[in-house]
């Protein structure tokens, strides 16, 4: 039952689907426009959190549309960063355009494993799987450390001026914007998936897999499809974390920033691109605001807002606040 | 040979720690079907409160353990009550991210409170030194942490299977429902078993404070060994977490020996080989 009230909205929602991309095309620019006024000397900050945002997006992709519960999904932002980087250190290709497409690859490829291994178990056994991951894709790039720099990082990225004509200058105006650019085509582009029939096959994976294998659908394909795609979408914020910071560390393939993810995700709301892009927004400026406040209680506070989150905002910020605006429309009427 | 028979002490003394800190997590887990994150966190409670204790106040280590053990069950409890109880049957993402939180919490507060450093626990004289066999000579305490894994196997298997309390235990964890309607206070057995489970982590805490070093991040890294090893082993089995803790214990052990440079590599690429082999754990009967 479910399944049809949420396609029924779907649907209904599926022919004002296009109003509400340009809208949320429009919130995205809007706020970037803003950022660039108001912060002009934390641009840096604000490419992060960008990239970052495509991190969330992606996480959102397999935890929001197909239930897949994981706490590495850093692993695929990292193997982006670090194809993107390998590419520009090792192979000569410093074209940002090119960095970015074998960051594409990098993160596509790195969910394609992460996929296979993580889709054959459920609850639990997933998590652990997905744990056990990201901690080996951190070990293995620790080891590999002629390729990767190991524990140092993997410094002297030098990335080519942008379509030969914007240097990436001191000041991360060029990162910036070339990563503004890069989350409004791949917001639209997933806004299209998730309404497509296959995003749909992936909701009703996660509503009833029992149900969608009786219709002669395959879950575990779906799935698989949807986490390469979601890796491509995590490969393009790590090569634009490359990109802009133009050194790649271990800590983009850690447990904590697959941790943190997934927190912004629930933070904003799952099954969401709005509710990510909320979450990422709001925790990193909390991150920022109160790390510099006093680093010392950053994790105290970090578990206060999940605690809080869980009990009072169980769908998230963008979640809660849709469903009282939800509510109020039907008061209306 | 010399290297085989440390590696198989360490091992052995390595699983029996894990085991005493993880069945807990394993029977809330069986029971109450509660992925909890903090389980790690109780146990460096009971490392911290036990390090004051014994450096700080002078106690001996017999008494350092008992107040560690009640301390951390003294506070665990209200947040049993005020927390854990709205996530019971919840889905387990929310489980996961409340845990998470209260890990985090607890990591910041011990962090703000004891300070970044690592905390010992002083062993009695009775504990330090080795004993010789004859033929080798081993640690003490290694002897003793296996002798208290031993112990809280053999107690924890007959409270289990031949008490009253053990029987309503099985019952709740068959079927929660079933069993209430048959006049078994669940609430009371849910209590109580979160109660030994906390009490537990911390016994284990304090006894591994050797080989697991209790610091402010101790509940971050250890956190994942022990949900591991209750995934490996299968939620609410007994036998199935010694055995996990027994292989995966020795799978570590033994790499950091061989190989040091690969640190967790084997660990983890042995766990996903053995999760995906047996998705429900190697005594499994989640559903």
């Amino acid at each position: 039952m479910a399944t049809m009230n949420e396609a029924a909205t779907a649907l209904s929602a599926g022919r004002r689907g296009l109003g509400r991309d340009l809208a949320g095309l429009a919130v995205i620019l809007v706020l970037a426009g803003i950022g660039y006024l108001f912060f002009p000397n934390n641009l840096a900050l604000l490419t992060r959190i960008t990239a970052i945002a495509l991190l969330v997006l992606s996480l959102d992709l397999v935890t929001g549309y197909c239930g897949v519960a994981t706490l590495g999904h850093a692993a695929l932002f990292g193997s982006g960063a670090y194809a993107a980087g390998i590419a520009a250190v090792h192979f000569g290709i410093t074209d940002p355009l090119l960095m970015l497409a074998a960051g594409i690859l990098g993160g596509a490829l790195a969910g394609l494993a992460c996929g296979v291994v993580i889709l054959r178990a459920h609850g639990l056994p997933q998590l652990v799987l997905s744990i056990a991951l990201i901690h080996l894709f951190h070990e293995f790039a620790n080891k590999a450390s002629p390729w990767t720099g190991g524990s140092d990082g993997l410094a002297g990225i030098a990335p080519d001026p942008l379509i030969g004509l914007f240097a990436f200058d001191l000041w991360g105006r060029t990162a910036y914007v070339f990563g503004v650019v890069l989350l409004a085509i791949v917001f639209v582009l997933l806004r299209l998936v998730v309404r497509s029939p296959f995003g749909m096959l992936c909701r009703g994976i996660r509503e009833d897999p029992i149900r969608i294998r009786a219709m002669g659908a395959s879950p575990t394909i779906a799935l698989l499809k949807m986490y390469v795609i979601s890796g491509a979408v995590a490969g393009v914020g790590g090569a634009l974390n490359a990109v802009s910071t133009q050194v790649v560390g271990l800590d983009s393939l850690s447990f904590t920033l697959s941790a943190e993810s997934l927190v912004m995700l629930v933070l904003g709301g799952t099954g969401s691109l709005f509710g990510a892009l909320t979450g990422t927004i709001v925790f990193m400026f909390f991150e920022d605001l109160v790390s510099a406040a006093n680093p010392f209680h950053w994790l105290t506070m970090v578990g206060a807002l999940l605690i809080a989150v869980v009990l009072f905002a169980p769908k998230g910020l963008y979640g809660t606040a849709a469903e009282i605006i939800a509510q109020r429309r039907g008061a209306g009427r | 040979m010399q290297t085989i028979f440390s590696i198989a002490v360490d091992a052995l003394a390595y699983g029996m720690v894990l085991f005493v800190i993880s069945i807990g997590l394993s029977v809330t887990l069986g029971l109450m079907r509660v992925v909890n994150l903090a389980h790690g966190a109780f146990a460096m409670i009971g490392g911290y409160i036990a390090s004051y204790a014994a450096r700080d106040l002078g106690l001996g280590y017999g008494a350092a353990v008992l107040i560690a053990v009640f301390g951390t069950i003294v506070i665990a409890i209200p947040i049993e009550r005020l927390l854990y109880r709205r996530i019971y049957g919840q889905p387990e993402l929310t489980q996961v991210l409340m845990t998470i939180g209260i890990s985090f919490c607890i990591i910041g507060i011990a962090n703000y409170v004891f300070g970044p450093t690592l905390k010992t626990i002083p062993l009695p004289p009775s504990l330090e030194g080795s004993a010789d066999l004859g033929f080798r000579s081993i640690a003490v305490h290694r002897i003793f942490a296996i002798v208290c894994g031993l112990a809280v196997a053999g107690a924890l298997w007959f409270a289990i299977e031949k008490t009253a309390f053990g029987v309503k235990l099985r019952a709740a964890v068959d079927n929660a429902a079933m069993a209430a309607a048959l006049g078994v206070r669940t609430e009371v057995v849910y209590a109580v078993s979160f109660a030994v489970a906390v009490g537990l982590a911390a016994f284990g805490g304090v006894v591994g404070a050797e080989l697991l070093p209790v610091e402010p991040y101790y509940a971050l890294r250890y956190m994942v060994t022990f949900l591991v090893v209750v995934s490996v082993g299968g939620a609410g089995s007994i036998p199935g977490a010694l055995a996990a803790c027994l292989l995966l214990g020795g799978i570590d052990t033994t790499g950091r020996y061989l190989m040091p440079e690969f640190g967790e590599f084997f660990f983890y690429l042995a766990v996903i080989a053995i999760v995906c082999v047996f998705p429900r754990g190697l005594a499994g009967r989640m559903k």
